[in-house]
């Protein structure tokens, strides 16, 4: 089914039969209003393997973020399991480091350094003289190296963004959780840090869990993607999509794999019949 | 009737050549730069108001209602000198700062309380609600009859007038972190106490200042009008006892002189202390402009 990709550290899971790095099992999420529970996702299954980068993606109100937030450990599941390499997840912990979507993610009160090196700190990870160390190595990584000694607010958004990246790789965490990290960007610097993106995992080989709402996005960003329905998000399907990256912008099977997604995300069956003419080797749908 | 279709615009290239004829920067007029200085656009507020009160004093010409701002400034001078306004102000502040640092200390226990549970909360907004309008001085007579004449009953109003407004601000402070910071600090593993020091202090620190300005000015009220009202409660008598005593024999220039001595001392501690504070914190992150 799922080709494994190579994971580029020297993996700790036992050779024979490796289990995915998170399962996420029947996982059902509740929110509360001042009136009403709303339930956000309904028994949501996936696995995520090492050096994935796996996507969440669906319209708006389809429980993606959330579902973020409780594979982070801010929210306690209604019912099913997150497991993070067998482990049951409980609360917030720096083994999963968030990129959030908003600016002020950085505290401001830290320069570049000091924010990329608070987590390091924070959670007891290293000393100050190595954390320092690890520090500049991640931030010369996504090329601001020069701005160590600047405070946030005299950054440009694609640089904070960059920043916050930086300070989650430089945890090493055991997977990224992004939370439309581009999608307060401008359309030319977004595109600019998906390429990064894609250029530090190629160096890296982090694993990646990646909630967007923007179907271009998934497909340069991904190697798979979850596709969520809205009110309540269930799973629709899981779709490949190693082979693009951000080359194959409007190339035939590139639209091809939008179009489909597109269909699938907003009008449910009137396809059906086209679609299954169409390639199904690297699709699944569930239902 | 048909328009004739508009001749096609032509495509073109510039290749840019360095721009090197015109400075790409040049400094402002000398006038500009120094009008940018805050200290010198207050310092001719401060000579206007002077100029207009010595041109006031001399029109109505009565030294026992309104001295001049000469005289007032000749007393003040002669205080200094003498020492006996100086040792006033010391005894003013000792007090004062006392019964500051008392006030800043429970009121970061209050509002720690407040953010970590639910009695806490609701501890602080009655708390507030109740004794925040309530005047400090009007709580003297009963320290006066708690803690006798000393400087423990003026400490215990100072507390009061410092403490409610201070944990009131820290508290919009603290409410006001965005919820993107703090879970940010939760996702490193901060929790409890080590989130309030690492993430809310920092995050809330405009509020947190602002309410201690707002402390700084209501303490400093609260004595002066303590030691007017009551005199010398605390044996020794601070400035507003100099002042009220000059105001029975008449001094009004000394009353004048001891009054310009508080509104130094908030002008002083403003623009060093808190100004200062400013600028090397929130100012400085781009917190406040």
């Amino acid at each position: 089914m799922t080709a494994r990709l190579p994971g580029h550290t020297a993996s700790n899971l036992s050779p024979v039969s490796a289990p995915a790095l998170l399962q996420v099992d029947n996982l059902s999420l509740e929110y509360r209003t001042a009136q009403r529970v709303v339930r956000a996702t309904h028994q949501v299954s996936f696995e995520v393997d090492k050096a994935d980068r796996f996507v969440l993606l669906g319209p708006s109100g389809c429980g993606k973020s959330t579902l973020l937030k409780a594979v982070a450990g801010f929210i306690e599941p209604r019912e099913g399991a997150i497991r993070l390499q067998g482990q049951p997840v409980h609360g917030p912990g720096p083994d999963r480091i968030v990129v959030f979507q908003e600016f002020d993610q950085l505290p401001p009160w830290k320069t570049v350094r000091q924010n990329v090196m608070f987590p390091l700190l924070a959670s007891g990870t290293l000393k100050r003289a190595e954390a320092e160390q690890r520090a500049l190595h991640y931030l010369d990584k996504v090329g601001l190296a020069a701005f160590a000694d600047a405070y946030p607010h005299t950054l440009s958004g694609g640089m904070k963004a960059r920043v916050a990246i930086a300070r989650a790789l430089a945890m090493q965490p055991k997977i990224l959780l992004m939370d439309e990290p581009f999608a307060a960007l401008d359309a030319l610097t977004r595109r600019k840090m998906q390429e990064e993106l894609l250029l530090l995992w190629e160096e890296v080989r982090f694993t990646l869990l990646f909630v967007t709402h923007s179907i271009e996005e998934a497909l340069v960003v991904g190697n798979r993607i979850l596709l969520l329905s809205p009110h309540p998000g269930r799973v629709r399907a899981e779709i490949h999509s190693h082979q693009y990256d951000l080359h194959s912008l409007g190339a035939a099977d590139f639209q091809a794999s939008a179009r489909r997604i597109h269909r699938l995300l907003f009008d449910d069956d009137a396809a059906a019949e086209q679609d299954a003419a169409l390639d199904f080797t690297d699709i699944r749908i569930a239902y | 009737m048909t328009t004739s279709a508009p001749a096609p615009r032509q495509e073109y290239e510039v290749t840019l050549e360095p721009l090197l004829s015109v400075p790409l920067e040049r400094e402002l007029p000398l006038g500009q730069r120094l009008w940018q200085q805050g200290w010198l656009r207050k310092s001719l507020i401060l000579i206007l108001l002077a100029l207009a009160w010595e041109a006031v004093a001399r029109y109505q010409g009565n030294d026992l209602l309104l001295p001049s701002f000469l005289q007032t400034a000749a007393a003040l001078y002669d205080g200094l000198l003498s020492g006996e306004l100086p040792a006033k102000v010391g005894v003013s502040l000792v007090v004062l700062l006392k019964g500051y640092l008392l006030g800043i200390v429970l009121a970061f226990g209050l509002t720690s309380l407040a953010v970590s549970t639910q009695i806490g909360r609701d501890l602080l907004s009655s708390l507030t609600s109740m004794f925040n309008p309530l005047p400090a001085i009007a709580l003297l007579p009963l320290a006066l009859l708690w803690f006798g004449l000393g400087d423990n009953s003026l400490i215990f109003v100072l507390v009061h007038s410092v403490l409610w407004a201070l944990a009131l601000n820290t508290y919009a402070g603290f409410m006001g972190v965005s919820e993107t910071l703090r879970m940010a600090g939760r996702n490193y593993g901060l929790r409890g106490l080590r989130l309030v020091v690492h993430i809310l202090i920092p995050a809330a620190l405009p509020s947190i200042l602002s309410g201690l300005k707002i402390g700084w000015a209501f303490a400093w009220r609260t004595l002066i009008a303590a030691e007017l009202v009551f005199g010398a409660t605390s044996g020794k008598g601070g400035l507003g006892w100099y002042i009220f005593q000059n105001r029975n024999e008449l001094y009004t220039d000394k009353v004048f002189a001891g009054l310009a001595v508080v509104i130094l001392i908030g002008l002083l501690v403003e623009s060093l202390v808190f100004n200062t504070l400013e600028r090397v914190t929130v100012r400085r992150w781009g917190m406040q402009r």
